[in-house]
């Protein structure tokens, strides 16, 4: 019986999973085509480091430690759910034992500790949220589900360790009725702490409520990452592995560009012949919308953990502007589901009417960019906020021609006398003489 | 005060059938601005100084288009990059040495896919280059000796390029005492002026950036703030009068130091 309520949870569990990556991978391929592919010893090496070893998350210690608590518990735990699985269906008790014996004691125990640490790491975040309210953490742009999202997550975590501890605790001190032990580090003295002085069949309860209770949150957890800013746990690796390798300052150029500029340039060319095929419809210079954007900055959005490490090292956003390089990850990600709602409930064609920039990001947000890519640089997992505020500008100036009027006349100087101020190029060389 | 050396254009070194081993590319505020072109002069000293046969554009040198590729006008931005490519290449341009960290990470990253390829370096490191080969002598200078400089990273220097470490070793060269203030290097705030912002006025906020920047560098208690950048020193010398500081801290380019240091 158990074996069979098992598989239904287990298969469930996965279909709806794959159901769910397979409807964020469409999502993600709503943005335009980019190159990421070049280079994979490079890649793969940046994503080992980054994901993998957490290289950036170490620029600030104390965070960093506690993740690493949560992190190495998680990566670890696995190893215990693959015997969970295993049990589940094989209706067996503790399958690697036997075969690990003294090893299995050693793991089980080494799991039980980092699953502690997790546990502190878990309360001190939640900590840090909520009672020592940490600026980065209770801004705005988080208010309503992020923050809630954020807490609810934590506190999934403490129920799945309590779990854990309420399995092994009760299996240890039924054991110990039986005057044996399994002797793990730390659910050896929770049996008598918690458990000692129930009956055998009250204990087999407990250790069933928890080997049920841990499974069932794993399946929960699972089908809640794709609706969540947790899914980073997934995307951090494919999202480091497509990282930019490229230096930081160097700015895509627009091809499409390149072509209409070499034409204007070369008398030989025709410059109304037209190239393309009919019907092609010439795409949009920048971006107005998340259609416009690359697969890699809609990756870049369902990674956002929404840490705001971007945030709190932007210039603009600690002198007081709008702009918030985790708003502009967070406002990418809500207007891809909704397009894929809209999508989904009226079909390929769907429009409404609405667009990024402008429903979601404002003009004034930005234009406060000094391009200075710390937030590029601060993020743990290599998002390119920057990449999209370049991309937004663009359409504003290439397809509304709006910017600030400062700009306007910038660009007019360069376009008359190849410098952004009002002189004449006849002059650049009298420094030489003054 | 006029260089005391003469400074070729290429066009003049050509017509005397001569090729320079350096583009000196000097960028418009190193151009126009009159604060800059005493970089620019410090930086021509240095080279003529230390024999490197270097030229300029003068007249034929054009914006990098920089600023219009950050304002997101990427029309004007290859029409100028496609423009000075032909003139670079018709000079059969190799190297580059520029003092502007915006024209450097143009001319370096973004001018190869048009057609534009050169060796691009930035003033610190050509300098630094020169002092390792003997060229620039520093010893016994006490122009500095003991001074307090705090660098101010650039972020087209820094983070958009990774140079860290050159305009750092010529501070240490000066037998001057490096402070750096709290964000530096990768964690360096922006002086406020990247991304086009140097031509327009900054949005709605409670504080403009670049005095957020010098209350970092005046908490180090240095005399000397030090750039690597025309617009870095701009918001930097505009920061220290906000807090009416002037006469107390002076905002140099590190070419700036060396040349004094140098006594050239």
């Amino acid at each position: 019986m158990s074996i069979i309520i098992f598989s239904i949870l287990f298969i469930t569990g996965f279909y709806f999973f794959s159901k769910n990556i397979l409807q964020v991978r469409s999502n993600i391929l709503l943005g335009k085509e980019i190159n990421r592919t070049d280079n994979s010893s490079e890649r793969w090496k940046t994503m080992i480091l980054v994901a993998l070893g957490q290289k950036k998350m170490f620029t600030r210690p104390i965070p960093a430690l506690l993740h690493l608590c949560l992190y190495a518990a998680f990566i670890i735990t696995q190893i215990e759910l693959v015997e969970i699985f295993t049990d589940g269906f094989t209706n067996s008790h503790r399958f690697f034992k036997p075969f690990l014996d003294g090893f299995y004691t050693f793991m089980i125990s080494f799991i039980e500790i980092l699953s502690i640490l997790a546990l502190i790491g878990t309360i001190a975040f939640l900590s840090r949220r909520n009672l020592l309210k940490l600026p980065r953490l209770n801004m705005k742009e988080l208010a309503g589900w992020p923050k809630n999202d954020a807490n609810l997550i934590l506190l999934m975590e403490i129920v799945l360790v309590t779990f854990i501890f309420t399995m092994n605790g009760a299996d240890e001190a039924i054991l110990n009725l039986k005057g044996s032990s399994y002797d793990f580090a730390v659910s050896s003295h929770l049996a008598n702490l918690l458990f000692g002085g129930f009956e055998e069949h009250t204990l087999h309860v407990f250790e069933q409520i928890g080997w049920w209770g841990h499974l069932i949150m794993v399946f929960t957890f699972l089908n809640y990452l794709p609706y969540s800013k947790h899914f980073h746990i997934v995307l951090a690796f494919p999202n480091t592995y497509y990282s930019n390798l490229e230096k930081k300052g160097k700015f895509t150029n627009l091809a499409s560009v390149t072509e209409e500029v070499k034409k204007m340039m070369d008398p030989s060319i025709d410059s109304f012949a037209t190239t393309g095929n009919e019907g092609d419809v010439p795409s949009r210079f920048g971006a107005k919308d998340i259609t416009d954007l690359t697969w890699k900055n809609l990756l870049d959005a369902y990674t956002c953990t929404e840490c705001g490490r971007c945030t709190s090292s932007c210039p603009a956003n600690q002198t007081g502007k709008l702009l918030s390089p985790r708003k502009i990850m967070m406002d990418t990600r809500d207007r891809m589901v909704e397009i894929r709602e809209g999508i989904r409930k009226n079909g390929k064609d769907f429009t409404d009417g609405k667009s990024l920039l402008g429903d979601y990001i404002t003009e004034e947000e930005i234009w406060a960019c000094t391009s200075c890519n710390a937030c590029v640089q601060e993020c743990p997992v290599n998002i390119d906020p920057l990449s999209i505020i370049v991309d937004l500008r663009r359409y504003l100036v290439m397809e509304e021609s709006k910017m600030p009027t400062e700009l306007t006349g910038m660009l007019t100087n360069i376009e008359n006398n190849g410098a952004p101020w009002q002189f004449s190029p006849s002059d650049r060389g009298n420094w030489i003489n003054e | 005060m006029s260089t005391e050396f003469k400074v070729s254009t290429m066009a003049e070194m050509m017509a005397n059938g001569e090729t320079p081993d350096i583009l000196f590319w000097v960028g418009c505020s190193g151009s126009f601005d009159d604060r800059a072109k005493k970089i620019t002069k410090a930086v021509a000293k240095i080279l003529h100084h230390c024999n490197v046969k270097f030229a300029v554009l003068g007249a034929e040198e054009s914006c990098t288009g920089d600023p219009a590729k950050r304002a997101g006008n990427e029309f004007t931005f290859q029409m100028q990059a496609m423009m000075n490519i032909q003139v670079l290449d018709a000079y059969e341009v190799k190297k580059i040495v520029t003092a502007c960290p915006h024209c450097f990470n143009t001319l370096k990253n973004e001018y190869p896919e048009l057609g534009g390829n050169y060796e691009v370096i930035h003033h610190t490191q050509l300098i630094q280059d020169l002092i390792n080969q003997g060229k620039l002598g520093l010893e016994g200078s006490q122009t500095y000796k003991g001074k307090k400089i705090t660098f101010h990273d650039p972020c087209y220097l820094g983070r958009a390029n990774d140079v860290y470490e050159a305009p750092r070793a010529l501070i240490e060269k000066l037998d001057a005492e490096l402070i750096e203030m709290k964000r530096c290097k990768t964690t360096g705030l922006c002086c406020g002026a990247g991304g086009a912002q140097m031509f327009k006025e900054a949005e709605k906020g409670n504080k403009e950036i670049n005095i957020e920047r010098t209350e970092d560098a005046l908490e180090t208690n240095a005399t000397i703030i030090a750039t690597g950048c025309p617009f870095c020193n701009t918001m930097m010398t505009d920061g220290v009068k906000n807090f009416n500081k002037e006469h107390d801290i002076q905002v140099l380019d590190v070419a700036e130091l060396i040349a004094n240091a140098a006594d050239l």
